[in-house]
């Protein structure tokens, strides 16, 4: 019997910087053809009912703050899945002056989904993963050990983009 | 006695049942909506597995008194449904749900967020839209049964809806606002995040949520059961032919939800005002000049 | 009778004596001292008369009906004299017609007219003398510190403190003289001081637009005072008598008294500021709060109000009935809907008072067991909780700074206390299980039954309104917003003794519904009626007040108990450290404020008003020309 947290995963899927290839799979895979809501997923666009945050692009100067609130705003249990090379590791936009580099660098991830632009069958294949991991974190929850999993979730130090600019000036 | 006894025992049955009802049909409502769009749709049971699912989540909210108000609206929700289900006023049932309704509006303001805020006042705006119609739904049954208590309601020698077809073509459109169907869903609704999040219940999260999610469920069934009242008079199997009617307007919300888009709160007041007027106050003029 | 005597007579003394006072301190001690009294007295007087049924009395002296009748002459006199030096000669001349027509009536009419009853005491009469006694009394303590705070901020406004108070208690003692009488030439003199009253009270701020206001709210109400007179001629002069318990005698039996009893209810409009004679209650607000309190919850509308409850059993489905009905029901709903487009407070309670009052009005015009049930718990349960709103709006402009809805932003955590209290009498308003709204169900009711339908659309619809604009200022002050400092320290312990006493009284006047309707309302119209019908089943109202426990119980209980995580809210991403800015386009700080909506397109103000007073004017035109037209036609 697979846990409630498997059965219905709710997604906030934000952009960082994605150049919408991503973001267009994304939406691919709520469209009858792939259904992603048979899987009882729903793409709920409010990190206070998300349980998987699905990010596509790379982390700019501009998206960093806001990765980092909606990370921190939702509840636990709860995954990250970096869509798509830029948000794995920054893509061909890692050496540009602003761009900080993948998902990881901002907040912690749980499974990267490669491709650019990721397929709709690996966004879910991602997603299912990140299930699996969903389920492990929500047995903490429910095992009274939430002050381990909020240490484990915990947002890493602001990181230093002064290094990066004085490169580029 | 044995009357006081059904009473208790249906007051029961609607605490315990109504849940899973409401439920039950929320999730065919999706399975339906995905099938008319020629998806698969998620498993009858989704919504049951979501409302566990938020149960089991980090509890936290905006503040302290979000809860208390969210409280309340899924206690009166619930004790509106009991005077209902016990046979009481039907007027009572309507002014507790309202109170549970105001409930639900403050504790979206209480957060002081744009997006739950602007959801707290479209949530008001179909407030007043459907107010007006679901009184002369009330008093539609006064005339014709010479009373507002519902056991009375149902146990009349003739059939409801052969004297209020009007008001039951009005509650129909009403009750489109009251399921949050398109095209009035405009206060929360999954396809709106673009433009309000999820408007009232942005805010809500984990275990409140569910009981957000929860309180609707008993709110449906009660609004079900009064489509019910039209179709039911003294005879036993009646209770089948309302059931059949409910199926009905079950239907037709899930046809209307999916060829619809939404509107704007002032066509949502404007058509349900109108509607009311048309269709509602015609009929108890109607009715009225027939006593 | 002394303690009758004693009712009236002390406030006046004590109007007296504030009016000679000048030193704060002695005024703070007499009106604590007097407001005690009067509602001692009051609730005296309601114990000693509650047991004994109707009670009629007779005052056998020929020098008092002179003295009321000099006094009208002095009143007069000083009205006049007051309009003609503002050069308003037209007000003035309206004053001099109607007493030149009360002299004339009393010298000519007047000796041959026996009076059987002068004073009458019954259910409905100890209920007003409550209401006046109690609710009026605390407006006078709060007014002691709201006046002083007044004064320090308002420095361009003289400090007439003491003629304040005086005009307060003036007040007081013609309310208590307009509610015993039942000689309508009594009734008139106390009717024409309460008019002068409040004359004064609205132009207390000296300035322009008080003067403009003060004028318009007594010409509407000498109006009044002009239809009064009229039809007290008209009754002495056809039906012998100047009585109201004859009147209704006679009108019940068959007698013809339709004409006098819409003068009266004519003037009852004007009193209760119904369309088109609203604009003047409107206008108070002008007026220091304590003012406004006055008027619309205890005293001025209330008087209105009464007059058309007392002829309860002559209305019904005659002219005069169906005057007040049908401008009662406009007046609901258009004020209703005025109220949507309103920010500033005091409007907003304004226009939910003439929506109140409308209801009230339509209720009593219907004229049976059930309606008039209704209209007397709308009186109690409205001049509770709308005493408590505009005592709360006043504090809280003083230590806000303003008196617009939207300037109440985090009221909550400015002025915790506060905000709970005008939560309370918001809710009263227009929440079940709260009184007001009861009497609201029970009038869906009335109305079905006496067949109406026109007024249960205006009921439904005018309810519809009633709800989205309380709600959304319900929304409003209870919002959270963080970082906010608390403000209501500085509020003085008269103020709050005001409101928290007004609050108090206000979940027990819920609470006891039930008793209050069977042992106070339900014995007064079964002597009226001679019947008895059950308005809201005995089971129904007990859920009710047991709703009102509960939900006033659950916030003591539930508090404290919440130890839960707290997040920050949906900025979607961009919040700016805390709840209260966001991060803009170009990463700037923008601050971040919340509006309700007014829906000034389809709720204007002015369009719903214009229309209703066109609405009005045509239905009040129709009913008189119909009933004079017909009185020629003979």
């Amino acid at each position: 019997m697979k846990s409630f947290e498997k059965k219905s995963p709710w997604i906030l899927h934000y952009d960082a910087t994605s150049c919408n290839g991503c973001d267009i799979e994304v939406l691919a895979s709520l469209t009858p053809r792939y259904d992603i809501e048979r899987f009882g997923m729903v793409n709920t666009g409010n990190p206070k009912h998300a349980d998987v945050f699905l990010i596509t692009g790379s982390v700019n100067a501009q998206s960093l703050p806001v990765v980092r609130r909606l990370y921190s705003q939702m509840l636990e249990p709860k995954v990250v899945v970096a869509v798509g090379i830029c948000a794995n590791s920054g893509g061909v936009f890692r050496d540009c002056y602003n761009v900080l580099g993948g998902v990881d660098k901002a907040i912690p991830v749980d499974v990267y989904v490669p491709g650019c632009a990721a397929r709709p069958e690996s966004i879910i294949d991602g997603v299912e993963r990140a299930l699996d991991i969903l389920e492990k974190k929500a047995k903490m929850l429910h095992d009274g050990r939430l002050q381990e999993l909020q240490e484990m979730d915990k947002l890493p130090p602001m990181p230093d983009f002064s290094a990066k600019k004085e490169a580029v000036v | 006695m044995s009357k006081t006894l059904t009473a208790v025992l249906a007051g029961i049955a609607y605490v315990i049942f109504a849940p899973l009802l409401g439920g039950l049909l929320t999730g065919l409502d999706r399975k339906i909506t995905a099938h008319v769009q020629r998806r698969k749709g998620p498993p009858v049971l989704q919504p049951f597995y979501d409302v566990f699912k938020l149960l089991g989540k980090e509890n936290a909210s905006i503040n302290s008194a979000q809860d208390f108000y969210v409280g309340i609206f899924l206690l009166f929700t619930i004790l509106s449904g009991i005077f209902f289900f016990t046979g009481g006023d039907i007027l009572m049932v309507m002014l507790t749900a309202t109170l549970a309704g105001v409930c639900l509006v403050v504790a979206a303001y209480s957060s002081n967020s744009p997006f739950s805020q602007m959801g707290a006042e479209r949530e008001l705006m179909q407030d007043m839209s459907y107010e007006p119609m679901l009184l002369v739904t009330a008093i539609g049954f006064y005339l014709v049964t010479g009373s507002f208590r519902v056991e009375k309601i149902i146990s009349g020698p003739r059939v409801n809806i052969a004297f209020l077809p009007g008001i039951f073509i009005g509650l129909c459109f009403a009750l489109i606002i009251k399921f949050r169907k398109s095209p009035f869903d405009i206060s929360m609704s999954h396809e709106a995040h673009q433009e309000i999040v999820q408007g009232v219940v942005t805010e809500f999260s984990g275990p409140m949520l569910a009981m957000v999610q929860l309180a609707h469920w008993y709110e449906n069934v009660v609004l079900f059961g009064i489509v019910a009242l039209f179709f039911v008079w003294d005879a036993p199997w009646s209770f089948l032919l309302g059931l059949a009617c409910c199926a009905g307007v079950f239907i037709l919300g899930i046809v209307i939800d999916n060829s619809c888009a939404r509107v704007k709160w002032q066509h949502m007041l404007r058509s349900s005002w109108i509607m009311t007027l048309a269709a509602g106050c015609v009929n108890l003029l109607v009715l009225m000049a027939m006593r | 009778m002394p303690l009758l005597s004693f009712l009236i007579a002390f406030p006046l003394v004590a109007a007296v004596i504030l009016l000679l006072v000048r030193s704060d301190k002695q005024r703070l001690v007499i009106v604590k001292i007097a407001a005690a009294v009067v509602a001692a007295t009051a609730v005296i007087t309601a114990a000693v008369f509650f047991k004994s049924g109707t009670v009629n009395i007779k005052i056998n002296s020929e020098a008092f009906s002179r003295i009321v009748l000099i006094l009208e002459i002095v009143l007069c006199g000083v009205i006049a004299f007051l309009s003609f030096r503002a050069k308003r000669i037209l007000v003035g001349l309206l004053s001099i017609t109607e007493t030149a027509l009360i002299v004339w009536f009393e010298l000519a009419v007047g000796e041959s007219l026996t009076v059987q009853a002068d004073v009458v005491i019954d259910h409905l009469v100890i209920i007003m003398i409550l209401i006046v006694g109690i609710i009026g009394s605390t407006i006078t303590v709060y007014a002691l510190g709201y006046m002083k705070d007044f004064q320090e901020k308002e420095k361009d406004v003289a400090d007439r403190r003491p003629f304040f108070f005086f005009v307060m208690y003036l007040f007081l003692a013609a309310m208590f003289g307009l509610v015993l009488s039942n000689n309508l030439l009594n009734m008139y003199f106390c009717w024409e001081v309460t008019s002068f009253s409040s004359f004064l009270l609205i132009g207390y701020t000296g300035t322009k637009e008080a003067e403009h206001n003060s004028f318009r709210a007594l010409w509407m109400n000498l109006l009044g005072g002009l239809a009064f007179a009229v039809a007290i001629v008209m009754l002495g002069c056809y039906d012998g008598t100047v009585e109201i318990s004859r009147m209704i005698i006679l009108g019940t039996k068959g007698a013809d008294v339709v004409l006098p009893a819409a003068l009266l209810v004519f003037a009852g409009l004007t009193k209760a500021a119904q369309m088109p004679f609203s604009s003047w209650l409107v206008g108070a607000m002008v007026a220091p709060t304590p003012t406004s309190a006055l008027l619309h919850s205890s005293t001025m509308v209330k008087a209105g109000v009464f007059l058309i409850i007392r002829l309860g059993p002559v209305l019904g489905n005659n002219m005069a009935g169906i005057l007040a009905m049908f401008a009662g029901s406009f007046t609901f709903l258009f004020a209703s809907f005025a109220a949507i487009s309103q920010s500033n407070g005091k409007k907003v309670l304004a226009y939910s008072t003439i929506s109140n009052l409308g209801l009230i009005v339509c209720c009593a015009g219907i004229g049976t067991f059930e309606s008039e049930w209704t209209a007397i718990m709308l009186v109690i349960f409205h001049a509770v909780s709308k005493s408590l709103m505009f005592l709360t709006v006043g504090t809280a402009e003083h230590h806000v700074g303003s008196r617009n809805i939207e300037c109440f932003d985090g009221l909550f955590t400015k002025m915790p206390q506060l905000a709970t209290c005008m939560v309370l009498g918001i809710c009263a308003m227009f929440l079940a299980p709260f009184g007001m709204l009861i009497s609201k169900w029970a009038a869906i009711k009335a109305f079905v039954d006496s067949g109406h339908a026109l007024l249960l659309f205006a009921l439904v619809f005018g309810s519809a309104a009633t709800l989205f604009f309380w709600a959304k200022w319900l929304g409003k002050i209870t919002a959270i917003v963080p970082e906010q400092k608390n403000v209501e320290k500085t509020v003085h312990g008269e103020e709050w003794f005001a409101i928290k006493g007004l609050s108090i009284l206000t979940v027990i006047t819920c609470v006891f519904f039930p008793m209050i309707s069977s042992s106070v309302v339900v014995p007064y119209l079964k002597d009226i009626f001679h019947a008895a019908t059950e308005v809201i089943s005995e089971g129904n109202l007990i859920t009710m007040s047991l709703m009102v426990i509960i939900l006033v119980l659950l916030p003591v209980i539930s508090s404290g108990h919440n130890k839960k995580k707290h997040t920050s809210i949906n900025l979607s991403g961009v919040n700016a450290g805390s709840d209260v800015a966001f991060r803009g386009s170009i990463s700037d700080t923008v601050p971040l404020s919340l509006r309700n909506w007014y829906l000034e397109d389809l709720f204007g103000e002015k369009k719903v008003m214009s229309l209703g007073n066109v609405v009005n004017i045509v239905t009040i035109a129709v009913v008189f020309s119909l009933l004079f037209g017909g009185m020629f036609h003979v």
